[in-house]
């Protein structure tokens, strides 16, 4: 211990004086992004195939965070002009954009031709293509489902099934498994006797169902055998498969592609680095990396011919899982989601 | 000392240094009620600012919505001279014209449809394709046009709409919270069946909670009363097993309850080892598991008001009761039990009132028929964007709450509560 008082004092002083002056170093260190995604192996693979790689070669600053969809969390944050997010991973985000919620992707500034890229948004790049398909425990049927009607056949696969607690995918599945032609979907369900179609269809199992929110729980819902089968994201059902062992199998029949996209919330505070990060994960190795840690389509199609070819067969685009599968009208949604989404939560209170 | 106890003259207020009592009294009264009101101050502020403020501001914005009023305002003003009856003129299709082309520059026709689309179900595609279509219409006549482009604004539900979006304030969402709404023509009916859902909804949110309460008490009693009695080793020991789902998370008690529950959980491996059922029987997705794991988690906040006040009842009562002649269970419930009633009274008050607004637990062990009234407010704070819905469906739930406690306040008095 200091015996004199006026050295003791010094030493304070001096304490309290250089952590305030290190308190107010301005970071200049590095560039900060923060990113947000869906969390789970997808991130996890994300993180090795991006994050973690963009982050060593800038020196930039990447936080990570999750969601689960809550586009209201966007609208909030820009509303009240406290966007603390970057970049977004989300889904086809058409309303978000037309309410101006989103920034306008400048392609010349992301350095990638738009043509490349057919699934691009005004305010949305695509980052990767899921399937959502079905996949059921190999142990508990001889003889899995092999079309979308057998997830609606109690009879011949009785059990319970585990489906997306939103209206999408669900409402076409129904109407498919109720006679209509894939390409016919769309049209059919932009009418009411459509609508009213796809409920009655849906209400034949809905007693049977256990409602997903996020896209973690098929898998866990399958491994704990609280479901004979459920719909999914390949890539989830795959790494559940490869990491943990388990027996899933994947039906491609009717399998729904949908994007994910890169979005940048309007007035995000680290826009420059969010194109540059854009930017890097477009890179065709880079995508091509992703792929082979989980097995969604890349979204530059250049990337396609570096993956690897043991995972080309597990990929949504591979032929012989596309055979019958079909793309998600995202047009069709941005129009109608507002009301089928309020009309599938009222039924699903009923 | 000798001014300290001047006699006391027939004067009730003596001048003791210049000041008379009754004065000193005051002046002593108001300091101390100066000094009250400054410790109190901080803990005023932070209920202003982080509570009351946001509760005002949510009830504010189940009535306040002006988007119509603000976005389509040449639309909503023409229409103030229609009066429901047939289509309106020509003027006011001009005018929704102009608005709509003014909203697609501005990139705001997605809040006009979305609000719309609260009311009319299916409006939104139509009004965004209109507005699309719109920007080609140079010049009227725009009624026949804007009819050919969508029939929605040849049918009298869409006018009516937005002529109620002339006022900055409306009813909608409270209405439709209790499943109720506008027709055509302005007056109140009740909400179609397949979307009246509201009504349901709440009475089922009450019913849980009186379920719970109910279950939480039937288990809390005895168990209070055996601490009350235990000596304080062991009733330190078995207090801190009652505690530990006290202070554990929520999200994590509600997980472990997943794992318990599920269909070849622990509960039903045993049962299924012991040979008593043959099959799961299905104890999550349903109101079983929600009431389980919520009684679960409610139990310490029932139990602690009811043991910390039959711990202050002295045993002699009792005794005394038994030495006059009354037999065991006439000792306690003429004796012991109205004297634990404060106790019963808050822990049953605040475990009601905590179910109400429940969310982790139903939303992760029930199924969609044990969704309460929270479950909602999250669905239309984060999917449906619809924050007037939840903020109607939060006031109603809170004027709820209120009633209640004012109710219970009339029966039992708020001075007999006794949280210990």
């Amino acid at each position: 211990m200091i015996k004199s008082p006026v050295l003791a004092r010094a030493v304070c002083v001096i304490g309290l004086a250089s952590s305030a002056v290190i308190a107010t170093l301005p970071a200049y260190a590095a560039d900060k992004l923060t990113v947000v995604s869906w969390g789970g192996a997808f991130q996890e693979a994300q993180r090795k195939a991006f994050f973690e790689p963009f982050a060593k070669e800038t020196g930039t600053d990447l936080t990570e965070g999750e969601w689960n969809g809550e586009t209201a969390k966007i609208r909030a944050m820009v509303e009240t002009k406290t966007v603390s997010w970057d970049v977004v991973v989300g889904g086809a985000v058409i309303q978000l954009c037309a309410a101006g919620i989103l920034e306008t992707i400048n392609w010349d500034k992301l350095g990638y031709d738009p043509e490349k890229f057919p699934a691009r948004e005004e305010c949305a790049v695509p980052a990767s293509g899921a399937a959502a398909i079905i996949a059921y425990d190999k142990e508990k049927f001889q003889d899995g489902p092999t079309t979308i009607t057998d997830v609606f056949d109690l009879e011949k696969f009785p059990g319970k099934r585990g489906l997306n607690k939103r209206a999408y995918d669900n409402l076409e599945w129904a109407l498919i498994a109720d006679g209509v032609a894939p390409s016919d979907v769309y049209d059919v369900l932009s009418t009411e006797e459509g609508v009213d179609r796809a409920f009655a269809k849906l209400d034949t199992i809905k007693r049977d169902v256990v409602w997903w929110e996020s896209g973690a729980q098929p898998a866990q819902l399958l491994a704990d055998g609280q479901v004979v089968m459920s719909s999914a994201w390949n890539g989830r059902i795959y790494d559940a498969v490869k990491t943990s062992g388990k027996p899933f199998q994947i039906m491609w029949d009717a399998a729904i592609m949908s994007y994910d996209y890169y979005v940048i919330p309007a007035g995000a505070p680290n826009i420059d680095i969010a194109y540059k990060f854009i930017s890097f994960a477009l890179a065709p190795e880079r995508q091509a990396h992703m792929a082979d840690l989980i097995p969604y389509a890349p979204s530059n199609p250049d990337a396609t011919a570096l993956v690897d070819e043991k995972i080309l067969p597990y990929l949504p685009t591979a032929p012989e899982n596309s055979a019958n599968s079909f793309d998600r009208d995202e047009e069709f949604w941005a129009d109608h989601s507002d009301d089928l989404e309020q009309r599938f939560s009222a039924w699903l209170a009923q | 000392m000798q001014t300290a106890l001047a006699p006391t003259s027939a004067k009730p207020s003596s001048k003791a240094g210049g000041v008379p009592l009754r004065m000193q009294l005051k002046q002593a009264e108001r300091r101390r009620k100066l000094n009250s009101f400054a410790l109190a101050l901080p803990l005023l502020l932070f209920m202003m600012i982080a509570f009351i403020l946001p509760l005002g501001k949510m009830m504010l914005k189940a009535v306040h919505d002006d988007t119509l009023n603000a976005l389509m305002p040449r639309t909503t003003e023409a229409l103030s001279t229609w009066e429901a009856e047939g289509l309106p003129e020509e003027h006011v299709y001009a005018a929704l014209a102009a608005d709509l082309k003014q909203l697609s520059e501005h990139k705001s026709v997605g809040k006009v449809s979305l609000r719309i689309n609260y009311e009319l179900p299916g409006a939104a595609s139509r009004i965004s394709s209109t507005a699309r279509k719109v920007a080609s219409l140079s010049s009227g006549p725009y009624k026949g046009a804007l009819i050919e482009i969508n029939p929605i604004w040849g049918g009298r539900d869409i006018w009516g709409v937005l002529k109620r979006g002339n006022a900055d304030y409306t009813g909608f969402f409270l209405l439709r919270s209790v499943d109720l709404e506008y027709s055509a023509d302005g007056s109140i009916v009740a909400t179609p069946t397949e979307k009246a859902i509201f009504r349901e909804v709440l009475l089922r949110t009450v019913g849980i909670s009186l379920g719970v309460t109910a279950a939480t008490l039937v288990l809390a009693f005895p168990l209070a009363y055996f601490l009350a009695t235990l000596r304080d080793r062991s009733r330190n020991l078995l207090l801190i097993i009652i505690l530990v789902p006290f202070w554990t998370s929520v999200l994590a008690l509600t997980s472990a309850w997943v794992v318990v529950l599920q269909d070849y959980g622990v509960i039903n491996q045993v049962l299924m080892t012991l040979r008593i059922i043959s099959e799961p029987t299905p104890l999550i997705f349903n109101r079983i598991g929600t009431v389980l794991a919520m009684t679960h988690i409610q139990l310490p906040f029932t139990l602690l008001p009811i043991f910390s006040v039959m711990k202050s009842i002295s045993p002699s009562y009792v005794r005394a009761a038994r030495s006059l002649g009354a037999g065991p269970f006439y000792a306690f419930w003429k004796i012991y039990f109205p004297l634990t009633l404060p106790g019963v009274a808050a822990g049953c008050l605040l475990t009601f009132i905590l179910c109400l607004g429940y969310y982790i637990t139903p939303a992760l062990v029930g199924g969609p028929r044990d969704q309460m009234v929270s479950n909602f407010v999250a669905l239309f704070t984060n999917q449906q964007l619809n924050w007037g819905m939840a903020s109607a469906l939060g006031a109603i739930l809170l004027v709820m709450t209120l009633i209640i406690y004012l109710v219970f306040n009339k029966l039992l008095g708020v001075n007999k509560i006794n949280m210990g």
